[in-house]
């Protein structure tokens, strides 16, 4: 298992530089630069800007830079904002994006697996329909539709939610982001809980352990839960890959200020550090998450060999 | 004299199907899959079961045991009756009746390994019993049925299908049954470990007094291992006699020619063996025919038939049927 562990850790590198690579190039290959502006600079202005930043210097030149800041984690100032380092920036917006992102993931997880039990373990009953509908429903609205309908809902016509903001991450401002966020994976997991669950209810191993006369919440937990939840556990990877670039949107709805909100306002700028910080980032973690779903599997299933 | 285990009397079993006759059509057909049936056992015997593919054998042996809900009926198990005693009863019920089933590797949780499959029983029904002491049954019950201590902690993938079998053997014995209702077990393996599983059961029978109900499509192994064996057709009674006397001397029209299509081991005699073929296909059990089930297929078919179902009628004190003829 260790071995497995550190030889996923070695392949996420190459990943990791590949993903460097390919997003520098495309940041740099995108027409303007990040000094363009309404007016123009003086060139011997521009000249020395672009010195400071190694920008005059071949590509080839700049990459080799750029990697030297990966290496030492530190990324050097904003492009825009000159008066912040990317590392500062990072710092203040990453927390607020990975509260709201496993917040979401947890409770897309955690609802999404029991609503899927729950109707399976009812199949065809009433209680199946209104999961299944709701599932359906779920994974029909998109979140930039779904995230401004509970505003209107909550915020303006309720007036018991704020519309948006941080406030230092009060529970309150928290609930309709998460929710937005997590409302398509509570539906996707319950629908593919549902089905490998009924699969696995029918299977005969779970037919052998009724007839051995254990109780029927023991078989639930013990024989039919671990096989049924294989199929949630490779969806988490993709679902957290959703969660982070839903975000995006997210964050730019409800004005939270998450790594989301740097990323657009980054890519607008064409602040190239900041970009392809971000990029780094959020690639990374996911390497990281897959890396975790991948040994979860294997825990679940001692079938799945090394 | 034994005396009775187990008895059942007029069990039925029905499920409901939808019908799906038109698209608005949204009720429910009844399939009758266990219809009318009776019999008793006595204990340290074998009643063999037999009959076609979808016959309801399946289902008699899981209505027993409780997998399937009975629509009617009565079933005694050491005197008391199944069909009204609490849920509680029941449940500790099971610890004196287990079931092994027809796929042995299905049958077994793939993600449990050999040891935990077979002492989970003991977790159920003896649950003061500590972790050593459980393993030490366990390993007791594996020699029992000739496992080898050292693949406790292997998965079922890696045995074969006559070691899953086994292994499904030990499981079903852990709890010292009186009553092993035997779904099939042998039809999945090849000939040479079904011998191996059938002595293996019918040994185990010998040591611990075991009762037994083996049900199978295969005639030579019930006729090996059964004392008694009952014939049913459609879900309903047939024909139950002690296995020589149903063998020598088949009385009802469809175990006679069930009898018939047995292969003899003898090239000779198989060839001049005469076939009483059935004409025609099963009926469906949503809609069985009127009266005798088998009268659509049956040789010596009369009119009554189609009016009225024959009562079982008792021959000797070995041998009863269901027929007008007789």
């Amino acid at each position: 298992m260790l071995k497995f562990i550190i030889r996923r850790v070695l392949i996420a590198i190459p990943t990791l530089l590949v993903l460097i690579s390919i997003s520098f190039v495309l940041v740099h290959s995108a027409p303007g630069s990040p000094f363009t502006d309404d007016r123009d600079i003086p060139p011997a202005i521009m000249k020395n800007i672009e010195a400071k930043y190694h920008l005059d210097r071949p590509l080839i030149v700049q990459y080799c830079y750029y990697l030297k800041d990966v290496v030492t984690w530190d990324f050097g100032p904003s492009f825009k904002f000159k008066d912040y380092s990317i590392n500062d920036l990072v710092n203040k917006s990453f927390p607020v994006s990975i509260k709201i992102g496993f917040l979401a993931f947890l409770f897309a997880l955690i609802v999404g697996v029991a609503a899927g039990v729950i109707a399976s373990l009812n199949q065809n009953s009433k209680i199946d329909y209104s999961v299944m509908t709701f599932a359906m429903i779920g994974a029909a609205i998109p979140n930039f539709v779904l995230a401004p309908a509970l505003v209107l809902f909550f915020a303006i016509y309720m007036k018991i939610l704020p519309a948006g903001g941080w406030n230092g991450g009060e529970w309150k401002y928290l609930l309709l982001p998460v929710f937005a966020m997590s409302f398509r994976y509570i539906a996707s997991i319950a629908r593919i809980m549902r089905a490998s669950m009924i699969e696995v209810l029918n299977s005969n191993f779970i037919r052998t352990a009724r007839a051995k006369g254990m109780s029927n919440s023991y078989v639930i937990i013990h024989h039919a839960l671990r096989p049924a939840i294989l199929p949630v556990v490779s969806y988490l990877g993709p679902a957290f890959v959703g969660i982070i670039t839903g975000s995006v949107v997210i964050e730019t709805i409800f004005g939270l200020p998450g790594i989301g909100q740097l990323f657009v306002n980054g890519a607008l700028n064409r602040d190239y550090n900041m970009v392809l910080t971000l990029t780094i980032i959020i690639g990374g973690l996911m390497i990281l998450f897959n890396t975790i779903v991948d040994i979860l599997y294997a825990v679940i299933d001692p079938k799945i060999k090394y | 004299m034994s005396e009775i285990i187990l008895k059942v009397e007029n069990l039925k079993v029905q499920f409901n199907i939808k019908s799906n006759k038109h698209l608005f059509d949204f009720g429910y057909d009844k399939l009758k899959a266990v219809d009318d049936i009776s019999f008793e056992i006595k204990q340290g015997e074998t009643l063999g079961i037999v009959g076609e593919s979808g016959c309801g054998k399946s289902t008699l042996a899981r209505a027993i045991i409780d997998l399937v809900p009975t629509t009617s009926g009565k079933i005694f198990f050491e005197g008391k009756n199944l069909t009204n005693i609490s849920k509680e009863e029941k449940w500790l019920l099971k610890k004196d009746m287990q079931m092994i089933f027809q796929d042995p590797l299905a049958s077994l949780d793939p993600r449990m390994n050999v040891g935990d499959i077979i002492a989970e029983p003991l977790l159920s029904f003896f649950p003061k019993m500590n972790k050593k002491q459980r393993k030490e049954k366990v390993l007791q019950t594996m020699t029992k049925v000739g496992l080898l201590p050292n693949v406790i902690n292997r998965y079922p993938h890696e045995f074969s299908g006559g070691q899953c079998q086994r292994i499904g053997i030990a499981r079903a014995l852990i709890t010292e049954p009186k009553l092993i209702i035997c779904d099939e077990p042998v039809s999945a393996l090849d000939v040479s470990i079904q011998a191996q599983v059938t002595n293996l059961l019918m040994e185990l029978q010998k040591e611990m007094n075991l009762t037994l109900i083996f049900i199978s499509h295969d005639l030579s192994v019930v006729k090996h291992i059964s004392h008694k064996i009952l014939v049913i057709y459609l879900g309903n009674f047939v024909e139950m006699a002690e296995k020589n006397e149903l063998f020598n001397n088949p009385l009802h029209p469809y175990n006679k020619a069930l009898i018939s299509a047995v292969p003899v081991a003898d090239p000779k005699r198989e060839k001049n063996k005469k076939i009483d073929f059935l004409d025609g296909d099963l009926p469906s059990p949503i809609n069985p025919p009127s009266g005798c089930v088998f009268r659509t297929r049956c040789p010596k078919v009369i009119d009554k038939c189609s009016i009225s179902k024959p009562e079982i009628t008792t021959i000797n004190d070995k041998h009863t049927l269901s027929c007008f003829n007789f």
